[in-house]
């Protein structure tokens, strides 16, 4: 009561907003005469309602009589402050009383019903479901995913058997296009990052090899490293990342508009008209991608031999060209050529997957490098256990 | 006694690059009036539409929007200016992540300090005027060309603005939907005194809806005719303008002269 004690001797308590005016005079023993002067939109609801329900929980008025005799606009939003007033009155068993409305607020009364403000169930709180629930739906989702994937592996082999019996049918001018995305315009980021992995290999294993005087093994294991392993992950990884992503979005962005459907009615099998020039242009590119970064590997790691070990060029790679056998260079063709067939399926499969919205072509792009990722290594793990056995 | 002004165009030229599109535009809304504005593919609706809401600039001229000029204006008075107006995009531009509620609460939510429940229940109402109620949980994908349409005039109409834009907003609707589009550009007019620009070329929209309409050219860039849609259609002897309100070709009109 020490507060409206306060408001007593200042007589009345005027705020002003944005637009809206409001002062909250007492009138009796707990009994509080709200009057509202302006436009009560949705400037008054944004900038006066937090401090006029401050000022009403503050008081606890057991009467809240609100004048909206000068209020000069009525709206929706206005209506909506004097129900929430209504409804944090009654929670300590306040009432709130509207003498004499207009015909514009009695209308917005009647098309807002007050039960709606009492209603407890909110449209913005989605039930999250329980654990069972969602790992059953994940469990189904994986399930339909996998048979997608597996009609599409089927779909595209179709499609590449198509186009083997009539080349006419591929579109070899997109296929170019293609090549030159996921090719040319990749070369200067392999390089680079190529050329950075075999200088920091060479720079990392000089400092134990030193110590033993076995420099010259540096260019050998920089070779092997990059020909055999790394070459054709760093390329792999790059290309999904650039290409498989590229590929994900566009596939989407058409799938949601209805390009792909357009496709279908016009008698034509989207999987070869969009997924099967991509497929080939990587196929065929990707292995030369590998191929420069081991080229660009070897030289980073020839840089820190000749500059920093003492090695000359000519020992140097001599060294190379003793540990690395054409046999590993065809091996990471075929890692380079079998990644490059994953990238593309995976890229362009995310793709007709997609359906919503925008937001699926996020999703689509996000899944396609990931899955590509972790195909790409537990793929290497397989060429690994077969060139094991193979000897 | 006719209305104030709510807008002002003023010698508006529009180009895109060196091809010039609009010429020496010059016309008012009134308050709470509906004004459509026709014209041929081609002849520039949609850009006029464009340099009155601020998305393009004109060239030359101005658009002035309740006595603040929107062309060239700075971040506070085009802040302002755009509390005041809605659009209704041609795609409709819901966000296809969030539901029909979280769409028309986004605005709400930037622009109020309401609680929850105060939201939720305007949402419903505005929900339930354009007869979407019970599909406050759907996601935009999910409902039909008609229900989208509400639904972007939901969040168009969310925080109640003076101005409602309006781009070909019975495009690719059926007849049903179409007429239900319009009843509700009626009713939001006449109950909440909403002003209402329409770019359209849907004849029957245009002469159930339409206070007043201009019409543009394609040929002089410039406005053709302006006034009462029925009245233009009984009597203009402009050919563009009857070939337009009676649906006949150019040599139609020539033989009917």
């Amino acid at each position: 009561m020490i507060l409206q004690k306060e408001i007593m001797k200042s007589e009345k308590n005027t705020i002003q907003t944005e637009n809206a005016e409001y002062t909250l005079m007492p009138v009796g023993e707990s009994a509080f005469l709200l009057r509202i002067s302006g436009c009560m939109d949705h400037r008054c609801a944004g900038s006066m309602f937090k401090r006029l329900l401050a000022d009403v929980e503050r008081l606890r008025p057991s009467l809240l009589s609100i004048d909206l005799s000068q209020v000069t606009s009525m709206e929706d939003f206005g209506i909506a402050v004097i129900f929430e007033l209504k409804r944090v009155t009654k929670t300590w068993g306040g009432i709130v009383e509207i003498p004499g409305t207009d015909n514009r607020t009695e209308e917005l009364l009647k098309m807002l019903p007050p039960e709606h403000f009492e209603k407890a169930a909110s449209f913005f709180k989605q039930e999250s479901p329980g654990l069972l629930v969602r790992l059953g739906g994940a469990s189904l989702q994986t399930a339909t995913d996998l048979r997608f994937m597996i009609s599409f592996v089927g779909s595209l082999f179709l499609a590449c058997m198509h186009v083997l019996r009539h080349p006419g049918r591929l579109r070899w001018g997109n296929m170019i296009l293609s090549m030159e995305k996921v090719g040319v315009d990749a070369v200067p980021i392999i390089a680079l990052i190529s050329f950075l992995m075999g200088f920091i290999m060479a720079f990392m294993s000089s400092v134990q090899l030193r110590q033993f005087g076995a420099n010259i093994y540096v260019a050998s294991l920089v070779a092997l490293a990059m020909v055999r392993e790394l070459g054709p992950i760093i390329t792999g990884i790059i290309v999904a990342g650039r290409s498989g992503s590229a590929f994900a979005a566009e596939i989407s962005t058409m799938k949601i508009s209805e390009e792909v459907d357009a496709l279908h009615v016009m008698g034509i099998d989207p999987t070869l008209f969009l997924a099967v020039p991509k497929l080939i242009a990587s196929v065929i590119v990707v292995p030369i991608l590998t191929l420069l970064s081991d080229l660009f590997a070897i030289m980073g790691g020839l840089l820190v031999g000749v500059s920093m070990l003492n090695l000359s060029l000519r020992g140097y790679l001599d060294e190379t060209l003793r540990a690395v056998t054409p046999f590993d260079v065809g091996w990471g063709f075929v890692k380079g050529a079998a990644f490059a067939a994953l990238i593309a399926w995976i890229g362009c499969l995310r793709g007709f997957q997609a359906h919503g919205g925008a937001e699926a072509v996020g999703t689509a792009t996000t899944s396609s490098v990931v899955t590509s990722i972790f195909l790409i290594i537990l793929a290497d793990s397989i060429f690994a256990i077969i060139r094991t056995y193979w000897g | 006694m006719k209305a104030r002004p709510i807008i002002r165009v003023r010698d508006l030229q529009a180009k895109y690059g060196e091809t010039l599109i609009l010429d020496r535009i010059r016309f008012d809304v009134y308050e709470r009036e509906i004004l459509a504005i026709l014209g041929e593919t081609g002849s520039g609706k949609s850009t006029l539409m464009k340099n009155m809401i601020g998305l393009l600039q004109p060239s030359r001229g101005e658009v002035i929007i309740d006595g603040d000029r929107i062309t060239g204006a700075d971040d506070e008075i085009s802040h302002r200016i755009l509390k005041k107006i809605g659009v209704l995009f041609q795609n409709n531009a819901l966000f296809s992540s969030m539901t029909l509620a979280e769409n028309v609460a986004l605005p709400m939510r930037e622009y109020t300090e309401l609680p929850e429940q105060a939201l939720n229940a305007l949402v419903r109402f505005k929900l339930t005027m354009m007869k979407l109620d019970g599909y406050e949980h759907f996601f935009p994908a999910e409902l039909s060309g008609g229900m989208k349409k509400r639904a972007a005039l939901a969040r168009a109409m969310a925080l109640n603005p003076r101005i409602l834009f309006f781009d070909e907003p019975s495009a690719g609707l059926d007849p049903i939907s179409s007429a239900e589009l319009d009843f509700l550009i009626d009713y939001l007019n006449r109950t909440f005194g909403t002003t209402m620009v329409l770019v359209t070329h849907e004849l029957p929209s245009i002469l159930r809806v339409a206070h007043r309409v201009i019409m543009l050219d394609k040929q002089t860039k410039g406005i053709i005719a302006e006034g009462d849609p029925h009245y233009l259609k009984a009597h203009s002897q402009v050919p563009l303008v009857r070939s337009f309100f009676n649906r006949l070709t150019e040599a139609d009109v020539q033989r009917h002269r």
